[in-house]
């Protein structure tokens, strides 16, 4: 299989409006006669399936949550790029392009990279106009602040809670088009399948979380907007509720899942106090900008943070990197903190956490400032440590928060199943092996509100509307494998919990698939899980029934796909022979033990495809072109 | 620490619900209250027994699943706090807890703690919005917002629409939402236009999704886990007279 990704002629700057030339349109009165599933409900599932109600299509919305104002995208709290430039800092769409390409260590497509700039700015525009309520100075203008990676300020912010803001602003579109009768929402339901006719996406099986029943739906395309996969850790900053099993059906049906190793650790999380830990809290990477991470210069040193003298502390990052300092790029401030961490300098329980200073701040610009610009979070850090933030320096660790990797898809976000568009954090698209700081709602945005509107259309001009419907015997036939699957688990009646084989499952990743990989821990990864899924068939204990609301049985299924996209991370963290981002093999950096790529050999996109269950996935490679950028090293000092 | 918990247990919207016993052993005072009741689930299914559902899931603060009503207060017995974000340290060795789902007509249980909040997503459908299509729009500097204005259409923006409001009110009300989300758009330029007709429609929907009225016991404040203000059900009448007023006005006009 060659991998196209069909990204337009021409220069950089022009490829997007080449291809919206180039793309074919569908008249008003057609519209209405096309169906689109779109599944999924966080900014870029809620982003899309507004946008295209109100261009007229019929879309079918559906989340698993009891509502679609409750995505995993309302957890966001730093911000939103954009390249208005505002402060009048240099800031440009070029420079937006040329961070979040470097910020990825050039393994992301150049042409995506910079439509996503281009785009940016008028998410902003939309959003205010939509009522979010942005962060503004005292004339009335938008304010903005800097976030890792970047030297410019180009993030604008809602409090700490941007991400709910913005999902907020397109669940409003949203429901309007629900109102109008452009949208059907679908709550509390949960993909369980794609529908694949003549090679072609054309519905998807789906369970009704209270009432067990499975019902097929019928479309005439696709958007997979279901988000990552950062919970196949178990511990993570994503929602508990956060799941691989939409994109990998999809994967299994045909579609290809591209560099799945790429898991960014976010470097600012509360650590975890305990073994009953269900989820790991971030805080915002803008808490970088005003406060200072140190460790006790002394390897052990229990004191009180404050009475450790300022001669006695190490401030690493600004140590190593000093043109950055404590704003470098997660990938780099997570794995300089375990470092720092494994050498015996960490704090708090199990030497597992940095302090994150306020001090300095505090006294610069006063406690009222602070509060104004943080306040939630520092409450939130409270509320779970029990500790005050503006008397002592937080305690952070870094935790898995984000999956670059994802199914792979052109530059019209279609995968390698036609009609099968995947958008948001679910594609692999636009963060190469690392994601700068409030990059993700930018692309979930830019892919829900502008891009997928006109590339869904150029796919379904060339089909006929309606041309598959539920009573075709395929989707009978998924339906029948989507129940004996979950006849299949519920047979089980085993001895052990779902959670207790996710927690296993976790410690494996985080251990052997996590911040620093090397051959053999990833080959003993790849003979820990196969043995861990086969117990897990033969030993996992869901009670109640399938006929009704039974939270263990969704954990099963969830879990059940997370065990085999562990071994899809490992088999891909395997292969790829170098460090990038936040891919860190150990027998690949530089003598200052800095990430050492290998664009000679590793420039390409790991594509996966499926071949069977009891046989080995096939590595498809799509070369990485970069017609307008060099290929730098990735410094930051 | 050990508890004792008396919870809700229901299989369904139509049978009968009772509260149930269960005792939490080795709880650790760093526990959120969601991972304590993990802990009495993880014994259960280890005893063949269904598990206690409830609704989470960000537990973090902001996704607004996981309301439950803990010794007759929904949300618990911290102040500005998700049920997801209290930890045991707030309770004592051998405490008795009470756990019950949130009691709203316009909220019918589900499964145990689980209840059916849909009445809120029908309340934005009916106009808890600005009415702009995709694309088109201005630049986001060209109309000011004065920074009280934003600041203050924030406070009311940041409800998460979790619903301890309705419970906690006697009249199972839900002014409090309604008025968050009026005043966060009457309050910003781009919202005003809609203004009239927004609060009318949403004043309407609450009405039909079965809600009462607010009578001033301002349980709502008292509970809400971000603070959002009773000011703000002021600011949703002062629009809904005004709506009002326009409307008779504007209908003697066509009559004359």
């Amino acid at each position: 299989m060659t991998l196209d990704g069909k990204v337009p002629a021409g220069p950089l700057a022009e490829k997007w409006d080449r291809r919206q030339h180039e793309m074919k349109l569908i008249s008003p009165a057609n519209k209405r006669k096309f169906t689109i599933l779109v599944v999924g409900t966080g900014l870029a599932g809620a982003s899309a399936a507004a946008t295209l109600g109100e261009l007229g299509y019929r879309v079918e919305a559906f989340c698993f949550q009891d509502s679609p104002r409750r995505g995993h995208s309302i957890e966001a709290q730093g911000g939103i790029n954009a390249a208005k430039n505002y402060p009048n800092d240099g800031d440009s769409i070029f420079r937006l392009f040329y961070d979040t390409l470097k910020g990825g260590d050039f393994r992301s497509r150049e042409a995506n990279v910079y439509r996503l700039a281009m785009l940016s700015n008028a998410i902003i525009d939309q959003c205010v106009a939509q009522g979010v309520p942005f962060a503004r100075d005292y004339a009335g203008y938008l304010e903005n602040r800097s976030f890792g990676g970047t030297q410019v300020s180009r993030t604008f912010y809602a409090r700490g809670q941007t991400g709910q803001q913005l999902l907020l602003g397109a669940y409003g579109a949203l429901s309007r088009q629900v109102r109008a009768g452009t949208v059907r929402l679908h709550p509390r339901t949960e993909m369980l399948d794609l529908v694949v006719v003549d090679g072609e996406a054309k519905g998807i099986i789906v369970r009704d979380l209270v009432t067990g029943h499975i019902t097929a739906f019928a479309g005439d395309a696709v958007c997979l907007c279901s988000g990552g996969y950062a919970n196949v850790y178990y511990l993570s900053t994503n929602a508990m509720g956060s799941n691989v099993t939409a994109a990998f059906r999809a994967y299994k049906k045909g579609a290809l899942f591209a560099n799945p190793c790429f898991i960014q650790i976010h470097p600012t999380c509360i650590p975890a106090s305990g073994d009953y830990q269900s989820k790991l809290t971030l805080m915002s990477e803008s808490l970088r900008n005003d406060g200072r991470v140190w460790v006790p210069k002394t390897k052990g040193d229990r004191r009180k943070p404050a009475d450790i003298p300022e001669g006695e502390r190490d401030y690493f990052l600004e140590r190593k990197y000093p043109e950055y300092g404590n704003l470098v790029p997660r990938d780099i401030a997570s794995r300089a903190a375990k470092e720092i961490c494994d050498e015996g300098h960490g704090a708090g329980p199990g030497g597992r956490g940095v302090y994150l200073d306020f001090a300095d701040a505090l006294g610069r610009l006063g406690k009222e400032k602070i509060r104004e610009r943080y306040g939630n979070l520092f409450e939130m850090y409270e509320k779970i440590t029990g500790e005050n933030a503006y008397s002592r320096p937080m305690r952070i660790y870094p935790a898995p928060h984000y999956s670059m990797g994802g199914l792979w898809v052109d530059y019209n976000l279609e995968s390698t199943i036609p009609g099968l568009f995947v958008l948001g954090e679910a594609n692999f698209s636009d963060h190469g092996a690392n994601r700068l700081g409030a990059s993700a709602l930018m692309q979930g945005l830019a892919d829900g509100y502008f891009i997928i509107p006109r590339t869904i259309a150029h796919y379904l001009a060339q089909t006929r509307p309606g041309m598959v419907k539920d009573d075709h015997p395929e989707f009978r036939k998924c339906g029948e494998e989507v129940s004996t699957r979950i006849r299949r688990l519920l047979s089980v009646k085993g001895r052990k919990t779902v959670t207790e084989f996710h927690r296993e499952l976790g410690i494996i990743m985080w251990d052997l698939v996590g911040m620093e990989r090397n051959e053999e821990g990833l080959r003993k990864a790849l003979r820990l899980l196969p043995e861990l899924r086969a117990e897990f068939w033969e030993n996992v204990s869901i009670p109640g029934s399938g006929s009704a609301l039974n939270q263990e049985l969704e954990k099963a299924g969830r879990v059940a796909d997370f065990l085999e996209l562990g071994e899809l991370m490992a088999r891909d963290a395997l292969h790829r022979n170098e460090s990038c981002g936040g891919h860190f093999r150990i027998e690949h950096r530089m003598p200052d033990g800095e990430a050492c790529r290998d664009d000679s050999a590793c420039c390409y996109v790991a594509a996966w495809q499926f071949r069977g269950d009891d046989r080995e996935p096939e590595l498809h490679k799509e070369p990485l072109v970069f017609e307008n950028v060099e290929l730098a090293e990735r410094n930051y000092k | 620490m050990n508890l004792d918990l008396y919870v809700w247990r229901q299989n369904g919207p139509d049978n009968h619900g009772r509260l149930v016993r269960y005792e939490a052993r080795d709880i650790s005072p760093d526990m959120s209250f969601l991972e304590m009741l993990d802990v009495v689930n993880e014994q259960l299914i280890r005893n063949a027994e269904e598990p206690i559902a409830f609704d989470h899931d960000c537990r973090e603060g902001i996704c607004g699943s996981c309301a439950q009503v803990i010794n007759g207060v929904p949300q618990g017995p911290r102040e500005k706090t998700t049920v997801c974000q209290l930890h045991m340290r707030h309770f004592r060795d051998g405490d008795t807890i009470y756990i019950e789902p949130l009691r709203a007509r316009a909220f019918p249980v589900i499964k145990d703690l689980i209840v059916d909040r849909s009445a809120f997503d029908r309340i934005i459908q009916s106009g808890g919005f600005i009415s702009v299509h995709t694309g088109g729009v201005p630049d986001a500097n060209v109309v000011l917002i004065p920074k009280d204005d934003a600041e203050t259409a924030m406070d009311a923006a940041e409800c998460i629409g979790c619903g301890a409001c309705v419970a906690a009110c006697p009249n199972g009300s839900a002014m409090l939402f309604t008025a968050a989300k009026v005043t966060h758009l009457a309050l910003l330029p781009q919202g005003r236009i809609e203004a009239t007709r927004r609060v009318c429609m949403m004043t309407e929907a609450m009405r039909e999704e079965g809600f009462g009225s607010c009578g001033n016991h301002y349980e709502c404040q008292a509970v809400c886990p971000k603070g959002i203000k009773v000011q703000f059900i002021a600011k949703l009448n002062r629009e809904f007279i005004w709506a009002q007023a326009k409307q008779l006005s504007g209908k003697r006009e066509k009559a004359g």
